[in-house]
């Protein structure tokens, strides 16, 4: 047992991690490859056409899969966050800054795609609807996360500050879920729920779901990559930096 | 195919999401890439400088 606990901590020293992170980064981008491909085959050739939204409901297949992205990235760097506060490790809080430009992306596709979806269904660009308006809100606080890191010149002392911005910022993520059930504003409902059938075709259902695992093996791929470029950035003085000979390259 | 891109009349919001997505999908692993490079550059310059203080 005991041994296993060490093995464990063994990876979140950066030292350890960075080969580690390569291996991850390059196995998730060939996934992410194969099922973003595959799911964009289907959304425009196996989806069948909506009948009241005709080829319109397509924007659905980025949409759904991006704002998913958008709050689950939240929730898992608010996860590393709380993880560097516990244990004051320097990997989690290198995790939590490498995922946010990703998470920050896929809230603006989110209200991109929405903005885009609005526009002939709805008829309007933008509207101060609570699933819109929490949504946006996730963005600002992906950017006051990011700014707030580099605005702190320790980089520990950024950890630290930035993960409890991240934290107090997680009630958002609640907000945005129940939006469209707690207030009746003009984003329509979930139409996949946790608690109850889906009224969705179901070529529609599995082509969003192959969109939201390639999504999420994009996410990975990127964040394992960023947080390599992080690792050198931040230990760029550590031996173990200068040893992996990165000369001429 | 113009069917295809007209999207029975939807052609600019279809297109207008799934492009920005790709746009920003694939500008993304490409500015990381950027940022990758440089900090090894200078890692790399930092190790030659010191190399030649030795000397």
């Amino acid at each position: 047992m005991s041994s296993r606990l060490i093995n464990w901590f063994k990876f979140s020293s950066p030292a350890t991690f960075y080969p580690l992170a390569r291996k991850i980064s390059v196995a998730s981008a060939v996934i992410a490859v194969v099922l973003i491909a595959v799911g964009l085959y289907m959304s425009f050739f196996v989806a069948p056409t909506d009948y009241k939204q005709g080829e319109g409901y397509r924007i659905i297949f980025v949409h759904v899969p991006a704002s998913w992205m958008s709050m689950f990235i939240y929730l898992v760097m608010a996860a590393w966050a709380a993880m560097g506060l516990v244990f004051n490790t320097r990997l989690s809080a290198m995790m939590a800054q490498a995922l946010a430009p990703t998470g920050a992306m896929f809230a603006f596709i989110s209200l991109w795609t929405g903005s885009f979806w609005g526009k002939p269904m709805w008829g309007t660009w933008w509207v101060w609807d609570a699933r819109i308006t929490s949504e946006l809100i996730l963005l600002f606080l992906y950017l006051g996360y990011m700014a707030l890191r580099a605005a702190i010149d320790d980089p520990r002392r950024g950890d630290r500050a930035s993960a409890i911005l991240l934290l107090v910022g997680v009630v958002n993520i609640p907000i945005i879920y129940y939006s469209v059930q707690w207030w009746n504003t003009l984003h329509q409902g979930s139409t996949i729920k946790m608690n109850a059938e889906t009224t969705m075709d179901e070529t529609m259902l599995i082509t969003m779901l192959i969109m939201t695992l390639g999504f999420w093996a994009y996410s990975i791929a990127v964040a394992m990559a960023r947080v390599r470029t992080v690792i050198l950035e931040r230990e760029r003085t550590a031996s173990w930096v200068r040893e992996l000979g990165l000369a001429g390259s | 195919m113009a069917e295809f891109f007209h999207m029975g009349g939807y052609g600019l919001y279809v297109w207008g999401s799934f492009g920005i997505t790709a746009l920003c999908m694939i500008a993304e692993p490409l500015l990381l890439r950027g940022r990758s490079q440089s900090i090894r550059k200078r890692i790399a310059r930092m190790a030659r400088v010191e190399q030649e203080v030795q000397q």
